[in-house]
């Protein structure tokens, strides 16, 4: 789960991570107030959405008045912003952050994410600040440091000395603020079961002060449950319908744009599926795990959130039961095209538990439309071919 | 032979009495599993499934000589679960349950590795030595006795691939469901050198997917050191960039971990990689006719 950066900011202060003073909006009106509360003489007007690359895309900007502030909140507030994190059709700005100017001597870069080979945390940062992370890694990686933190022991003060050295910090002052800086951003990581933090930029101030200009937070969803107050911060909004509507009913939902939809059990053989589908010539229209408890009103859902997509041609169920009964999956079929007009051929490939009694069943219920695929070879192939309307 | 695992093996259930943990250890059981009993805190005394109740790892351990725990607590209490195993003198945990924090199995698998105990998972299918020895939540019936290791990320697939190899003939030594989280105990890298170890083992199926980099550090390994035949598939060529395919660690993140370069590390170590996991078995087959 991602939060906006106003939010992220807001745990930050909690920890007393240093942030420029802000308020979050929702009006041009109130965008004025907050501007005159917090006093200028010059403000950041920024769009609040879950996707980077915001300023590019014309959705942070500079005022200096409170004129401009209106201004530009007016231009940005209800505006769409396309951006290398959103896709085409881009996201609906319904929220600002209206924040103070920042006295700007040096911009970094500094983030907490897992290290997955080392299997712990890990500080990145880098005085490339403001710039795109990936590319600085792809082009000059010698100036990115990782200072892995094993959570066994915490952040330690040689850790802040790798990462105060490692950025190049030679003042005192400004050392024991970096290394208290990374600190308490390790223990808001920790302490809130975080996924990934970044702070892009970082910056120094003129009195060697170091502040989040920006602030990126995202969670680990199994651990959601012990922080009740960061779920209570997700932002429906932000997030795809669709998905969170499959999720609902214990469906893992993403959308892709070809033609053939696809419903399967397990992520790995959802994937694989796919692969297939495409290795075969056709595109798919979906990633669907049914996952293991696969039942007639799941399948449904399943069904008619796959059916949204006007794009799609045919669909393609596949289905290995383990302990999910694939004679239960055959009836949830049936019951399923009683609840859904499925109005596109369906193909259906169960194997493994009771298999045998499941072509049975779908050979008697006859419903128009359906064709069984007798293995994942020849089920893809049929899908294949009937979404091209053979 | 086989690795890990087989007739012999005893196993308790730490979440025995749950409605998962009794289900899936009466389907063991049933494979001819030695489930020899399992912890419940609070039931010790009782008996489940004919097998005796303990309320702490460390006793049942002690009472009935187990050197394998098949975990299947709920989520939030995993992290608590795998120390414990540990501490009791577990020498191998294979946790099926689903949707443990992160932070959890950091800790965990730190504190695992400190009193050498493995762990399999979390959220994988389990371990099965054909016809011997089922820990774990997979459909027994599928696996026949055979020369094929299989070491796969997804539980269907493992699935998938054991039934097209018992399809064309052959069969299956270990099967090893390691799961998708991003942090998880056996992988690739410890398991290949077993399997190339085994006697019984003459070809290895690996199916990896999308997200981090064990399959990478699987190619190279197998390049210096695996004389099997390695049949490799990687799902989610089609996944797209930032999306998180079903499985926590499933993600493309930027241009890191995607098929392409693991397909390719892979083909360059010797494997054999299909595009398709329709096309495992006919690999294996061409694979052991190769021999």
């Amino acid at each position: 789960m991602n939060i906006h950066e106003y939010q992220a900011k807001q745990i930050f202060a909690k920890y007393g991570v240093p942030t420029p003073k802000g308020i979050m909006v929702e009006s041009v009106p109130a965008a004025v107030k907050a501007a005159e509360e917090l006093g200028g003489p010059v403000w950041v007007v920024k769009a609040q959405i879950h996707a980077g690359g915001r300023g590019l895309g014309g959705g942070v900007k500079l005022a200096k008045s409170l004129e401009e502030v209106r201004a530009l909140s007016e231009e940005i507030l209800g505006m769409t912003l396309v951006t290398h994190q959103t896709d085409a059709a881009g996201k609906l700005v319904q929220k600002l952050y209206i924040e103070d100017g920042a006295d700007i001597k040096a911009e970094y870069y500094l983030s907490v994410v897992l290290d997955r080979k080392l299997e712990m945390p890990s500080i990145v940062a880098s005085t490339e600040g403001g710039m795109n992370i990936e590319d600085v890694a792809e082009n000059t990686p010698e100036k990115i440091i990782k200072v892995p933190v094993d959570p066994a022991i915490g952040f330690q003060g040689f850790h802040g000395r790798e990462l105060a050295f490692g950025l190049g910090i030679t003042d005192k002052a400004e050392q024991k603020n970096i290394i208290n800086f990374a600190k308490k951003l390790f223990k808001v990581y920790t302490e809130n079961d975080a996924e990934m933090i970044e702070i892009n930029p970082l910056i120094r101030n003129g009195n060697g002060e170091f502040l989040a200009l920006d602030g990126k937070m995202g969670f680990d969803n199994s651990a959601l449950g012990r922080h009740p107050d960061i779920e209570a911060m997700r932002d429906l909004s932000e997030e795809d319908a669709d998905e969170v509507e499959a999720a609902k009913y214990g469906l893992s939902y993403v959308a892709l744009d070809g033609e053939i939809g696809c419903m399967v059990n397990g992520a790995g053989l959802a994937m694989g599926t796919m692969d297939t589908i495409n290795h075969m010539g056709g595109t798919p229209a979906n990633f669907l795990d049914v996952g293991g408890s696969a039942n007639a009103e799941t399948v449904a859902k399943g069904f008619e959130i796959i059916l949204r997509n006007p794009n799609v041609k045919a669909i393609f169920v596949n289905i290995f039961g383990g302990i999910v009964r694939c004679d239960r999956i055959a009836n949830g079929i049936i019951e399923a095209t009683k609840l859904t007009d499925v109005n596109v051929p369906v193909i259906v490939r169960l194997d493994g538990t009771n298999a045998p009694e499941a072509s049975e069943i779908l050979k008697k219920a006859n419903i128009a439309n359906l064709i069984v695929g007798d293995d994942l070879a020849d089920g893809a192939a049929k899908a294949v071919a009937a979404a091209k309307g053979n | 032979m086989s690795i890990l695992v087989n007739k012999d093996t005893k196993v308790i259930v730490q979440g025995f009495t749950g409605k998962e943990g009794s289900f899936h250890a009466e389907q063991c059981l049933a494979y001819g599993t030695k489930i020899v009993g399992g912890v419940t805190p609070n039931k010790g005394g009782q008996t489940h499934l004919d097998k005796p109740v303990f309320n702490t790892v460390a006793e049942a351990v002690k009472t009935t000589g187990a050197t394998v725990s098949m975990i299947f607590v709920p989520p939030a209490f995993v992290g608590d679960a795998v120390m414990e195993a540990a501490e009791a003198g577990i020498e191998l945990a294979v946790i099926i349950t689903e949707g443990a924090p992160v932070k959890d199995m950091q800790m965990a698998k730190a504190h695992a590795t400190k009193h050498g105990m493995k762990t399999l998972g979390p959220n994988c299918p389990g371990i099965i030595t054909a016809e011997e020895c089922k820990i774990g939540i997979m459909p027994g019936m599928i696996f026949k006795k055979g020369n094929v290791g299989l070491i796969s990320k997804s539980g269907t697939l493992t699935y998938e691939g054991a039934n097209q190899v018992c399809k064309e003939g052959f069969g299956i030594s270990t099967a090893v469901g390691i799961g998708g989280d991003p942090i998880i105990g056996l992988s690739y890298l410890q398991l290949l050198p077993m399997f190339e170890a085994d006697p019984e083992t003459e070809c290895i199926v690996l199916i990896g997917e999308i997200g981090g980099d064990l399959e990478i550090q699987a190619a190279a390994y197998i390049k210096d050191h695996i004389t099997k035949p390695v049949v490799a598939f990687i799902a989610g060529q089609t996944a797209p960039k930032g999306k998180t395919m079903g499985h926590a660690g499933a993600i493309v993140s930027g241009s890191a971990g995607t098929a392409a370069e693991k397909m390719a590390a892979l083909e360059a170590a010797g494997a054999t990689v299909v595009v398709s996991p329709a096309e495992i078995g006919q690999a294996v087959t061409k694979a052991m006719a190769k021999k």
